[in-house]
């Protein structure tokens, strides 16, 4: 992947990275730090589409949750092979019950069968995580179970 | 009523004035140079009211309002963007000054100003706003246009630019000969180059000198070395705007994104006093004899800016549209003109004519190139959807 980079003398830099579809996706990051996501325009690639300011907290939320992409991708080569089995990202709510509990305090294994392989959280991947790690809001946790244990992996969750 | 007591009123008076003026310049989204200096003319000499007591303050004041204006042009870019722009750019870079250049020369022979006014009507023209086309591009969200670091790109040019052609700008103002001039652009371009070299291997220790972590005494730092440099440089005639300007490039990394911070709300203050004193020593009754010759200017040097930012684009590439924003986008002219236009006025060897001039151009061009810039794109679409003839 060619991600190419442009000083903006005066403004910060640009990166960005050309789509197979031919469009533009990057982030303006000013000197000041201030970020601008760009999507380039269809009909002029030259142009762009939108420029959306992110704060802090919102591009690393994006982040993450476009970082998750690879590692669904992966886990649901590996079940290929597994009839029956799947995997599905959910979001910890603010309202939902255990946003600031643990993952052990959810039980979800013991009433549902399926478990939490990863929790990606601002940008970055906790990984097999132990029953004694804090869910918090924001987080996407990834769930690997049958469609029914799925299911009430998702009740769960979204319980308040 | 007492001299200071009038003189307080009526700073009061123009302060508040403004800002009002400011507010509702930011309210249609343009920049609020042009109405300061009608701001200027409103209260100056013939103008609807004469404010002569400020005169003391506003002279003083007006000349840090350059320093500040210069030191965060020069804050503005790094050393190394410098370097870099001027490597990959300097092509674009020389039309855009052959281009540009030649109109404000011409009308100023034209209008018999002679070779000084020649000069400085070329600088006038020549310079596009680089605070205005900054702003602009960003509130039409351009930043991630491909055709905006060729835009970038020659305005870092003109910054260089300026380096040189202030220093011999002072020097021809001040009366030498085309010798002396010549001089002059040697000794600007060997500082300018020193500089260049200093900034970018010592940048650091320029900056470590200035920096502080305290906001109050790095402000105090920053506009004592400021000032000082800038009279120094002054004294041996190379021009304060000048000094200031090197003294910005040589300011490196984190301690030039805090002292932009810091001198922003400083130059904001001395810049609008720089405007107002520049509209108030120009008389507004003779601004319509010159009308024609703006008008012709800004046309001119419209379509002149157009040439060059379509003709930078299509070298890299850039398809028709993203060429005819670039073009657009660097129409607008604004601080700078006014800064060589003073400079002009002060050494008081071009002809008062020439204020009015400048005052009128930079008028329009302000008010015209963000107009231009955002309405180019459904004007060129417009045209291109016009059948094409078969041939």
């Amino acid at each position: 992947m060619n991600i190419v980079e442009t000083p903006l003398p005066g403004i910060g830099v640009r990166r960005e990275l050309t789509l197979t579809t031919g469009r533009r996706v990057g982030v303006v990051t000013h000197r000041d730090g201030q970020t601008e996501l760009i999507v380039s325009r269809l009909d002029d690639p030259d142009a762009c589409a939108a420029s959306i300011p992110l704060s802090a907290d919102e591009s690393a939320a994006l982040g993450g949750l476009l970082g998750g992409t690879k590692l669904i991708a992966q886990l649901s080569a590996e079940q290929k092979d597994l009839p029956g089995v799947s995997t599905q990202q959910f979001l910890v709510h603010d309202s939902a019950r255990f946003a600031g509990g643990t993952l052990g305090d959810t039980q979800m294994r013991t009433h549902t069968g399926a478990s939490v392989v990863a929790i990606l959280r601002q940008g970055s991947v906790i990984a097999s995580p132990r029953p004694d790690q804090l869910l918090l809001s924001g987080d996407v946790v990834v769930i690997v179970g049958t469609d029914s244990g799925l299911a009430a992996a998702a009740d769960i969750l979204q319980s308040k | 009523m007492n001299d200071t007591t009038l003189s307080l009123i009526q700073l009061g008076i123009v302060f508040f004035g403004l800002g009002v003026l400011g507010r509702l310049a930011g309210m249609i989204g343009m920049s609020p140079v042009p109405l300061y200096l009608l701001g200027g003319l409103a209260f100056g000499h013939g103008g609807l009211i004469d404010f002569g007591g400020i005169e003391d303050f506003g002279h003083i004041a007006s000349e840090i309002g350059v320093v500040l204006l210069l030191l965060m042009l020069g804050l503005e870019y790094t050393a190394n963007e410098l370097v870099t722009g001027l490597k990959q750019s300097w092509l674009a870079g020389v039309v855009d000054l052959v281009l540009n250049m030649a109109p404000g020369a011409a009308v100023a022979l034209l209008l018999g100003w002679g070779p000084v006014g020649a000069l400085v009507m070329a600088g006038v023209t020549y310079i596009s706003s680089s605070g205005i086309i900054a702003k602009v591009l960003s509130d039409l969200g351009r930043l991630g246009n491909r055709e905006t670091p060729v835009i970038l790109s020659i305005l870092v040019i003109e910054d260089l630019a300026m380096a040189a052609y202030l220093p011999v700008l002072t020097a021809v103002l001040s009366g030498v000969s085309i010798a002396g001039g010549l001089t002059a652009v040697g000794v600007a371009l060997a500082v300018v180059t020193v500089v260049l070299v200093l900034a970018l291997k010592f940048g650091h220790l320029v900056s470590a000198i200035i920096d502080s972590p305290d906001r109050e005494t790095f402000l105090l730092k920053l506009l004592g070395a400021a000032l000082l440099i800038a009279g120094l440089a002054s004294a041996m005639q190379v021009s304060a705007a000048v000094g200031a300007f090197l003294l910005g490039i040589a300011i490196s990394g984190a301690t030039a994104n805090n002292a932009t911070r810091v001198l922003e709300p400083l130059r904001d203050l001395f810049a609008a006093m720089f405007f107002v004193v520049f509209g108030l020593n120009t008389d507004p009754a003779s601004i319509p004899p010159v009308l024609g010759f703006a008008l012709l200017l800004a046309a001119v040097t419209s379509v002149t800016k157009i040439a060059t930012g379509w003709w930078a684009a299509s070298r890299q590439g850039i398809r028709r549209l993203g060429r005819a924003r670039a073009g657009a986008a660097l129409i607008a002219r604004g601080e700078f003109s006014i800064v060589i236009a003073g400079l002009a006025v002060a050494a008081g060897s071009v002809p008062k004519d020439l204020a009015a001039l400048a005052t009128t151009y930079v008028l329009i061009m302000a008010v015209f190139g963000p107009i231009a810039a955002r309405y180019v794109e459904p004007l060129v679409t417009l045209f291109q959807r016009e059948p094409v003839p078969a041939l």
